[in-house]
């Protein structure tokens, strides 16, 4: 059964430096805390810290930690040890990272079982499959045998959740365990999590940057910001009416609309791209065919002035068909034209004019700007190596382009290693901005920004629709993102297209069913959607179908 | 036929084609080299009559293709020529020696590979505390002292300042045990030096890295104690790179100890191989060369392998 927490004036520090300040809370048994709070809020330290655990460089200064009578600080290491895995078990958000690769899921599944003397092995290895049937797990039986790479991400969230229940803990903290998944498999997940949580009545610590699926776990909500409480009430009180602005502006950011497109592209009779029947992938090349095939016969007319978004998840090849474009990987058969010209294949083939013409912006801004320049030097370069401009012009360029993605001025001679993550992605923007292009490749732009700078983010791609002309192609596996910015939806799945949808007709559906099907999966904020989508369904999911 | 054997039976192939191709160069190298056998055995006394007569008799007169594979079927077929300078059988010479060098070999990879291991796992779980900064200082120390640098102040200090030990090794005192622990201490000792330094940093590099991996991080939220962490947990990711610097250290062992062995005049290969490349005796010298390539390209592919077995990701390869 669940065990109450309680949580009296934490404070945690790295060094001299206070990453979680004077927190408190209290959990009643068999209730769900959402910790909700961007990157860097504290909200997994806090999360570990009930654990009595603190990562390399971080030390728990002060407060108390209560979990059921026992009092976690105060404990020895062994007592701590003790804790771990049996009262409270801990589901971490990278399920591929946290599995030891080179041993079989079934031994570390029960190993909490085994450490701890709950359970004989063999009463363990039962109870595990049991728990695999229950998370609805295909193969319950045999599953275990295999080894972390040979399973999916969703089926190795789903093991590390028996991981954590196979002890029968009082308390089961997630850390964001369904932000690497793709929206389809979350559903499932959350719903096989929330059923195994609701049947043993625990206690539960719900890390997560999204409102959306907190709302559909979370009896209560803390939000967190800089390490602080900003507040902390009943869930549906705090999506009703909350009482602080740092709430309002994440609820804001969450409830991302459709952005006035104001821009109407100028019908005109050829348009700018035009890809036909692409092939793509890798391995050798037989016959315009791949060993290995992303991307299978894709086409895609985009006019000038337009902006199409392309969704599909993890594995349908979008960021493959932006990679064919830009010019990284050579197509095995089709062409794609640009401006009425064939495009050529590679990058090394292209002249400098067409390279200016063609711009791909990366999802991670961290990998993309080089570390060791200021950004001018980043912003200059494109400047003088396409439209050769004297050091004053560039300077004058650059101070422009800044502006324009709202940045001061002032960044321009700070390297770009102390920028935040939204500040890093503008300047990665403007530098794709500096040659000029007729067309952007925007690769997942928003994908690792916290949700209130995302939605800036895409605030700022609607304008610059607006002000420079230019036609987008923008990637995304987030439907929010690519409603509020893109004229159409090109959808994708397993390399193919499978439909292209109008703005016009977002709401006129029903569309193709994989799209209704994404479309439903995105989990909407207010609470009982969940309930909803799994009320929906033909059968239920607990039962697998060989 | 088992994916597992066949990647296996490939490395082993590959093994065998370097070999092939060290053999080629071995060769051609040693036939480039001024001067050729015939010239160094008659030395003052050559005319071109008795040069060519001697080159004939030799087989140095016809094509350099057939040579070599005149040569290498006798290395193949374990008759690799006679030595040019005492006309002794090639592998009767090395036969001799070769003994003595895996001996030298085996008793300090048997210290140094747990003693390394242990002080690189040592380093690895106490990473950024005193005793890592202190070994790895250490490390930094002995490797890059030359290890002729090692070998004489070893000498100075056990042999003339202490007199514990003789300065040099003769073959005859290994028969007994105390004799064998004198003659071995000092060569010992200095390889130690090195290859333990090596090993030990490797080691902790490897461990290292996977004991900060977030599986480590879940397994200690499991509760998993401390010392199966390391052991069961962080060690089986880390045994591929540890076998291969491993396997690195210790084929150094067998083909690099040229400089301890003619510095202690211990009786080994290595030795011989220097008496042989002084004489020009290169039947000897080719012969010394391949063996030490063998040796090397074997433990290298028996790391391979643990790495593979080591690996579910390679062991199950589809």
């Amino acid at each position: 059964m669940g065990a109450r927490i309680e949580v009296e004036n934490l404070r945690i520090v790295a060094g001299d430096v206070g990453l979680v300040h004077d927190i408190s809370f209290t959990v009643e048994p068999g209730q769900v805390l959402a910790l909700i709070g961007e990157s860097g809020s504290g909200k997994t330290t806090i999360a570990l810290a009930l654990m009595g655990y603190a990562r390399r460089g971080c030390r728990i200064a002060s407060g108390r930690v209560r979990v059921g009578e026992v009092d976690v600080l105060t404990l020895a290491e062994s007592g701590k040890r003790a804790l771990r895995g049996r009262k409270i078990a801990y589901i971490a958000q990278s399920a591929a990272a946290s599995f030891n690769p080179s041993r079989r899921l079934l031994d570390q599944v029960v190993e909490p079982a085994l450490l701890h003397g709950v359970l004989e092995r063999a009463a363990a290895e039962r109870k595990a499959i049991a728990l695999f049937r229950e998370l609805a797990l295909p193969d319950a039986e045999t599953i275990g045998q295999r080894y972390p790479h040979e399973v999916s991400g969703g089926q190795l969230q789903r093991l590390m959740a028996a991981m954590a229940l196979i002890a029968d803990p009082d308390v089961v903290i997630f850390d964001e365990p369904t932000t690497a998944l793709d929206v389809t498999t979350q559903v499932e997940v959350l719903a096989a999590f929330r059923r195994a949580m609701r049947e043993r009545g625990v206690s539960a610590i719900y890390v997560s940057h999204d409102l959306a699926v907190v709302a559909q776990m979370a009896d209560s909500i803390l939000v967190l910001r800089h390490g602080r409480m900003r507040e902390c009430a009943s869930t549906v009180q705090i999506l009703a009416s909350p009482a602080d602005d740092y709430t309002r502006s994440l609820l804001a950011a969450s409830r991302i609309g459709e952005r006035a497109p104001d821009v109407s592209a100028q019908p005109s009779a050829m348009p700018l791209l035009e890809v036909t029947a692409l092939s793509a992938g890798y391995g050798r090349v037989r016959d315009g065919k791949c060993e290995h095939p992303v991307l299978e016969d894709v086409e895609i007319q985009l006019y000038a002035g337009q902006a199409i978004g392309v969704i599909g998840e993890s594995g349908s090849g979008k960021s493959t068909l932006a990679r064919c474009i830009a010019g990284l990987i050579a197509p095995a058969a089709g062409t794609i034209r640009f401006g009425g010209h064939p495009l050529p294949a590679t990058l090394a083939q292209r002249d400098r004019e067409t390279l200016r013409r063609v711009q791909i912006v990366f999802q991670h801004a961290d990998t993309a700007l080089n570390p060791a320049h200021t950004v001018a030097k980043i912003l200059e370069r494109p400047l003088a190596f396409f439209h050769d401009m004297d050091a004053n012009a560039r300077r004058r360029r650059v101070a422009e382009l800044l502006d324009l993605v709202k940045l001061p001025a002032t960044l321009a001679e700070r390297s770009c290693v102390g920028l935040s993550g939204g500040q890093k992605q503008r300047v990665n923007l403007a530098r794709a901005l500096a040659a000029q292009p007729d067309l952007i490749l925007c690769d997942e732009v928003t994908s690792a920004l916290d949700p209130v700078v995302a939605a800036a983010i895409l605030d700022l791609i609607c304008e610059l629709r607006r002000e420079v002309k230019a036609s987008y192609l923008f990637i995304s596996h987030d439907m929010h993102s690519v409603r509020a910015v893109c004229d159409a939806i090109v959808v994708m799945r397993y390399g193919r297209k499978l439909a292209q949808i109008a703005r016009e007709d977002y709401a006129r559906g029903p569309h193709h069913p994989y799209y209704e099907q994404l479309a439903r999966s995105v989990p909407e904020l207010r609470t009982g959607w969940l309930d909803e989508v799994l009320a929906a369904r033909p059968a239920p999911t607990g039962v697998f179908v060989p | 036929m088992s994916p597992l054997l066949r990647l296996i039976l490939q490395r082993l192939g590959l093994a065998l084609i370097s070999l092939l191709l060290v053999s080629v160069v071995v060769f051609l190298i040693t036939a480039v080299l001024p001067g050729d056998a015939a010239q160094e055995l008659l030395g003052q006394d050559a005319t071109p009559e008795t040069l060519a007569a001697l080159r004939t008799q030799m087989g140095l007169d016809q094509p350099l293709p057939l040579r070599y594979l005149h040569w290498l079927g006798g290395l193949v077929t374990g008759n690799p020529g006679r030595s040019l300078v005492s006309d002794a059988p090639v592998m009767e010479l090395i036969g001799n020696r070769l003994p003595n060098s895996l001996l030298l070999a085996a008793v300090t990879a048997v210290i140094a590979v747990p003693l390394a291991l242990l002080l690189g796992t040592l380093a690895a779980v106490f990473r950024g505390g005193w005793l890592d900064r202190l070994l790895n200082n250490g490390a930094v120390v002995l490797v890059s002292v030359p290890e002729f640098l090692i070998a004489t102040l070893a000498v100075l200090l056990l042999s003339v300042k202490l007199g514990w030990l003789p300065a040099l090794s003769y073959a005859s005192d290994i028969d007994s045990l105390s004799g064998a622990a004198r003659v071995f201490v000092m060569p010992v000792l200095t390889l130690c030096c090195v290859v333990v330094a090596q090993m030990m940093r490797m080691t902790r590099a490897a461990l290292a890295d996977q004991l900060d991996a977030p599986y480590i991080e879940m397994a200690r939220l499991k509760g998993v104690p401390p010392l199966r962490l390391v052991l069961r947990e962080a060690m089986p990711n880390a045994i591929g790179p540890i076998a291969n610097a491993v396997a690195l250290s210790t084929s150094y062992l067998l083909g690099g100890v040229i400089i301890v062995e003619t510095i202690f005049h211990y009786p080994g290969v290595a030795k011989l191989m220097v008496d042989g490349v002084s004489q020009r005796d290169m039947p000897l010298v080719q012969t010394c060369t391949m063996i030490f390539c063998a040796g090397y390209l074997l433990l290298v592919l028996i790391a391979d392998v643990i790495g593979i077995l080591a690996n579910p990701r390679l062991r199950h390869a589809r």
